[in-house]
């Protein structure tokens, strides 16, 4: 028994080894992106590993600098728009589409919503192109509604709305239609309440994708005053690559918002993830 | 009065019938103009030859797959592609449910590891992949400091799809640790309570309890990162810049597709590319449902 338990300890201790080992290589390059942003050129370039830590100074109003020369501000503003319509039009689509395919009975019901799985399974790239043209033809270029647009509707959510319907008791509505109210009222007043945790998983998934996504951005606002975050940093690397610390400052001022984020809603995050299992 | 109520049944039907259809209508016709339109188009638009400043599409037949079937790059990028997949793909897997299982144990500290361990998840691929072309830098990079080491290791062509492999890895642990976690916790306990008794120990558990429970999971995973594997470009295009001399033993098909129809504005070459692409990956996925029925254990 003795032996057993040693055993375990011992266990144990190589179990935190490994994760710490694994932690400290998930976290080096954050902590370099950060180092390296408060650093002069001159010392990014002469980096040497005994001098990890800026040793002429930190210069913190790096950030400022970049911050006002590249417009950060507008930066932000463009992200923020195209994530908050998305998320409105993706979790407003989605549930009433998921509530009509999970609850409601029609005809049609069963071909429609085979569309919705086949969409689910084409690769996003071969979209592309048409929605380009479409919106060029429509003027959108270089505008909040051109990022926004291909992100109104969505398959996937849906398809996650449509299962948190369909796990939901049938007497609810039931009860509900037997005083009286009609579909739009069991569905905005009974229904729809119950699949928040959905919602949430489906808004997270809708705000992090256009987050992070980069081909849509850069091919639809090639200003440098209405894209995003994303693409406005694959255009600052193409003009000021060879300046570190600037591209390190752009860097973490590009996604220190969305880390503040998850740290505060992070077990939503992890949630929604893990229950949506979307393709990120 | 049985004709009457039969008649106010079908009342009902057509009134739910008309909310449903009400619901359903601006998700179909999103999906139909946004998606199921653009792929007819995309189609037609690959048996085409663009025209000066994307117009006067004529139709060329089959010149555009004969002119992406011999050259060289189309087969170098599928083949570089494939190749990055190799790599982010099983590293990507066996790492995070290696992580997973030691997180799933009751050990304090395991949320911090969680929250550490899926943060490349929240962050903008072109972010992550700026900070690790400097880790790269030849020059002044970071590794070859520590290493005291000299390697080229982006644009070396022996090796860059290793180093893009490895950020592949780095970005998507995370993302599949969470996966693995709540599949190992739907597992019951008492299966490992009974091994536990037969006296079946840890990597004995994990080999014939743990594994085939989760087959599932990991099939899911696997089968999504393969096409996330599959149509990478955002890594590959911050960090291989169009002069580094590796770009063609790197550059993924998406890439590929990226440079013709919107740098150099050929969508109609364009368009085949990505036609191929997506009819490979239907290839894949094929495949990979035969093999889910041979490997997948489902209780």
């Amino acid at each position: 028994m003795e032996s057993a338990r040693k055993r375990a300890r011992i266990n144990t201790i190589i179990i935190y080894v490994i994760l710490i080992i694994m932690a400290f290589i998930m976290l080096v390059p954050f902590v370099w992106m950060i180092l390296t942003a408060v650093k002069t050129n001159q010392e990014a370039i002469s980096v040497n590993p005994f001098y990890i830590f800026p040793q002429a100074g930190w210069h913190w109003e790096n950030f400022l600098t970049v911050w006002k020369s590249y417009n950060f501000l507008i930066l932000y503003k463009n992200t923020l728009l195209m994530i908050f319509f998305r998320v409105v039009a993706a979790c407003l689509t989605a549930t009433m589409a998921g509530y009509a395919f999970g609850r409601l009975n029609f005809r049609g019901k069963n071909f429609m919503f085979s569309l919705i799985l086949i969409q689910m399974m084409i690769p996003s790239q071969i979209f592309i192109i048409p929605q380009y043209l479409m919106v060029s033809k429509l003027g959108m270029l270089n505008t909040v509604a051109g990022l926004v647009f291909p992100g109104i509707v969505t398959a996937f959510g849906t398809y996650l709305l449509k299962t948190g319907y369909q796990g939901l008791p049938k007497d609810l509505e039931e009860a509900a239609s037997i005083d009286g109210c009609n579909i739009g009222q069991r569905f905005l007043r009974i229904m729809m309440p119950l699949t928040r945790s959905s919602m949430v998983s489906l808004g997270i998934f809708t705000a992090l994708f256009a987050f992070k996504d980069l081909m849509w951005p850069m091919i639809v606002c090639t200003r440098a005053e209405t894209t995003t975050l994303s693409a406005g940093l694959a255009k600052m690397q193409g003009q000021y690559g060879s300046d570190y610390p600037t591209m390190m400052a752009s860097a973490v001022l590009a996604i220190v918002p969305m880390i503040v984020i998850y740290v505060i809603f992070q077990k939503q995050f992890v949630e929604g993830i893990a229950t949506s299992g979307g393709k990120l | 009065m049985e004709k009457a109520s039969k008649s106010k049944l079908t009342a009902a039907q057509k009134t739910e019938a008309r909310w449903g259809w009400a619901f359903i209508a601006p998700t179909m016709l999103g999906l139909i103009i946004l998606n199921f339109y653009p792929v007819i188009n995309t189609v037609y638009q690959s048996f085409c030859k663009t025209g000066d400043f994307g117009r006067g599409n004529t139709f060329v037949g089959l010149a555009n797959y004969v002119q992406a079937f011999a050259a060289g790059e189309t087969w170098h990028s599928i083949w570089n592609t494939i190749k990055y997949a190799l790599i982010e793909v099983p590293f990507g897997v066996i790492i995070a449910l290696v992580l997973a299982v030691f997180l799933n144990r009751k050990l304090k500290g395991t949320s911090a590891f969680r929250t550490i361990f899926f943060l490349p998840m929240v962050c903008a691929p072109a972010a992550v992949a700026m900070v690790w072309k400097w880790l790269y830098n030849q020059q002044f990079g970071l590794l070859n400091n520590i290493f005291h080491t000299n390697v080229a290791w982006i644009s070396d062509p022996k090796i860059a799809w290793i180093s893009i492999g490895i950020i592949g890895v780095w970005s998507i642990i995370g993302y599949n640790m969470v996966l693995f976690i709540s599949g190992l916790q739907e597992i019951p306990g008492d299966y490992y309570e009974a091994a536990a008794i037969d006296g079946a120990t840890g990597i004995r558990q994990f080999f014939h309890i743990t594994v085939p429970l989760l087959s599932p999971t990991t099939f899911f995973i696997v089968q999504t990162r393969v096409i996330g594997a599959l149509t990478i470009f955002d890594l590959m295009f911050m960090v291989m810049d169009k002069t580094n001399v590796a770009l063609q033993n790197t550059q993924s098909i998406v890439y590929l597709f990226y440079t013709y129809a919107f740098t150099n504005g050929d969508k109609g070459y364009g368009a085949t590319l990505v036609v191929i692409l997506v009819l490979f990956i239907m290839l894949v996925t094929f495949a990979m449902q035969k093999a889910e029925k041979k490997f997948v254990f489902y209780n």
